[in-house]
């Protein structure tokens, strides 16, 4: 083994925050807790929404203010007091409150016109609608368990990685290296019709050297990995959760 | 945000698994296949200013069991020190915990991407016969391959035979004086050293290997009866491979030699690879094959082919002179 490799490069460790907004969200500093909230929703409203439409048949209208309600409701009656990260992993825990939820629906909307307590929440659905023509999706109320995890699994996937890859755009930006996250769009997030370009078509459309194309390349991948692990660390409540979530979900090992 | 399409989500997954070379002489260039239990890139070593391959541990390893077996299979690579197998330069443990290893880059092509009109059966023997030999001189050092198959051979560009993908190796402990024939019944015992051991606990009852080019005794999950004919057998169905599935009628010396080499029954094969070569030699050079009885038909026919120049000399001659002696004689 040489010293080179033992020694490693930052970029290379697992992120070293340790702040978990599921821990956050139990909280009793009420900033926190919202920050921590607010983490989660953006994380996981688009899967719920989908979910919602896709499992329980719902149309975009009726799965939009479940959404929201389901939201509000989360923050208002604090749910994830109850999660338990040693017996379900995050989004079986919001399934089965989904699920509880719209199977109560009548009564929790009735709840909520009395009430009118529940926050609001602005989230983006004309971007989840778009998303869930794009993926033509077929998830019936029939479809088994595996099926809706798995459904579930890749959502979530979905999300964090377009939250990653949008964190990287603007740090790429803050920093000059925009022609870093332009190689990175065109050749690992573009779908193109042809064959995806070449190192060397690349570096003749942007005029660099084709060292060049691959470090660049290699900067943005490395980072975007580092965010969607921080990510990752945020919807998590320790280290061993965090580490199977990475595996399972990015296919990394950890230290 | 764009819309990331299940494609895009696989492309970054995949970038994501990608190692974290950072901070180490390697700088990725890209992938180029995957093995048993890792993938294999190609970097440039930023010290020697060469291009290595590099194997990488990229399978969700939680029980650590494949990264034993990778570097496992970087301890048999070290080994054995062949022409016919390729060398290793390097490894460790990466900071994201996967272990990989650096080895030669071979440029080429693997035995199942060889075109039958471009590589004539003769060349194609003699590849066969160099994989005999590499398999040989593993065989000689108590190494079981367990997966010999086309694609798992690569032809170099200037004609150089590698033997790649040790992942699935055994290492049986043979006695000294039996390098060349070893590991056969009766001479091979199964070490009992913690390396070894822990590959047979690892191994005890798994089928490792691909369907078509495994033994039946390692089809069956038989670890304790594998030894060198195993390999042997894997070897028979490359030359079988040689022989069909590039065209042609193989020739009876040679269907024979390949259904010797792939006998069900253990004892009815070569002993060793070096008789298996042995006899691809023997036919190459047009003697008998020891897999093939002939009777006289087929001697006449073989020593004719093999002499066919020298007959066609002495029979050109002999008509010359005929003619010669009519036509002095009229």
């Amino acid at each position: 083994m040489t010293q080179d490799t033992q020694i490693g490069g930052p970029s290379g460790k697992f992120p070293a925050t340790r702040w978990s907004a599921v821990r956050a969200a139990r909280s009793t500093d009420l900033a926190e807790r919202k920050r921590a909230l607010e983490t989660i929703i953006v994380a996981y409203w688009k899967p719920i929404y989908k979910y919602t439409r896709i499992r329980w048949g719902k149309t975009d209208e009726d799965a939009k203010d479940l959404t929201q309600e389901f939201f509000a409701r989360l923050i208002e009656k604090n749910y994830l007091a109850d999660f338990d990260s040693s017996k379900a992993r995050l989004r079986t825990f919001l399934r089965v409150c989904v699920d509880h939820f719209v199977a109560n629906e009548a009564k929790a909307a009735r709840r909520l016109k009395r009430g009118g307590s529940a926050e609001h929440i602005s989230l983006d659905f004309a971007v989840a609608g778009f998303e869930m023509e794009q993926a033509k999706v077929s998830l019936t109320n029939s479809a088994s368990p595996e099926r809706i995890d798995e459904f579930l699994e890749k959502e979530f996937l979905r999300s964090l990685f377009g939250l990653a890859v949008e964190d990287l755009r603007k740090f790429c930006e803050s920093r000059g290296k925009k022609t870093h996250f332009r190689l990175f769009e065109i050749h690992d997030l573009e779908d193109a019709d042809s064959e995806r370009p070449s190192y060397a078509e690349l570096a003749a459309q942007f005029k660099i050297a084709l060292t060049d194309v691959t470090n660049y390349l290699a900067f943005s991948r490395r980072e975007f990995r580092r965010i969607a692990l921080e990510k990752l660390r945020e919807m998590t409540t320790s280290e061993d959760e965090y580490r199977r979530e990475a595996r399972a979900l990015l296919g990394v090992e950890s230290e | 945000m764009n819309w990331l399409s299940d494609d895009a989500i696989s492309r970054l997954q995949a970038a994501s698994a990608m190692p974290d070379f950072a901070g180490t002489r390697y700088r990725l260039m890209e992938r180029v296949g995957s093995g048993g239990m890792g993938v294999v890139y190609s970097a440039e070593d930023s010290i020697l200013g060469r291009r290595v391959a590099l194997k990488v541990l990229d399978f969700p390893d939680v029980s650590g069991e494949l990264a034993t077996r990778l570097l496992r299979e970087v301890h048999i690579l070290a080994r054995l020190e062949h022409p016919g197998i390729v060398p290793v330069h390097d490894a460790g443990t990466l900071t994201d915990g996967r272990v990989f290893y650096a080895m030669k880059f071979v440029e080429g092509r693997r035995l199942d991407q060889l075109d039958a009109r471009k590589d004539r059966l003769f060349d194609r023997l003699r590849i066969f016969q160099r994989i005999c030999d590499t398999v040989a001189f593993a065989h000689a050092h108590g190494i079981l391959h367990r997966d010999l198959k086309p694609g798992n051979v690569m032809v170099g560009s200037f004609g150089e035979v590698l033997v790649m993908d040790w992942g699935v190796a055994k290492i049986i402990r043979s006695t000294p004086e039996s390098a060349g024939e070893c590991l056969s019944e009766g001479n091979a015992t199964h070490a009992t050293d913690s390396e070894t051991t822990a590959l047979l606990e690892t191994g005890h009852g798994a089928v490792l290997g691909t369907v078509g080019y495994m033994s039946p005794e390692q089809a069956r999950g038989e670890i304790e009866n594998l030894d060198a004919r195993s390999d042997i057998f894997s070897l028979g169905a490359i030359l079988q491979y040689l022989l069909t599935n590039l065209g042609g009628t193989p020739l009876q010396p040679l269907s024979a030699i390949a259904r010797k080499a792939m006998a069900p029954e253990r004892a009815s094969r070569y002993a060793s690879s070096i008789a298996l070569g042995q006899d691809i030699g023997d036919y190459l050079d047009g003697l008998p094959v020891s897999a093939y009885p002939e009777n006289i038909f087929h001697k006449l026919a073989r020593w004719a082919s093999r002499y066919r120049l020298a007959i066609v000399l002495v029979l050109t001659y002999l008509v010359v002179r005929v003619l010669l002696l009519l036509w002095f004689r009229r």
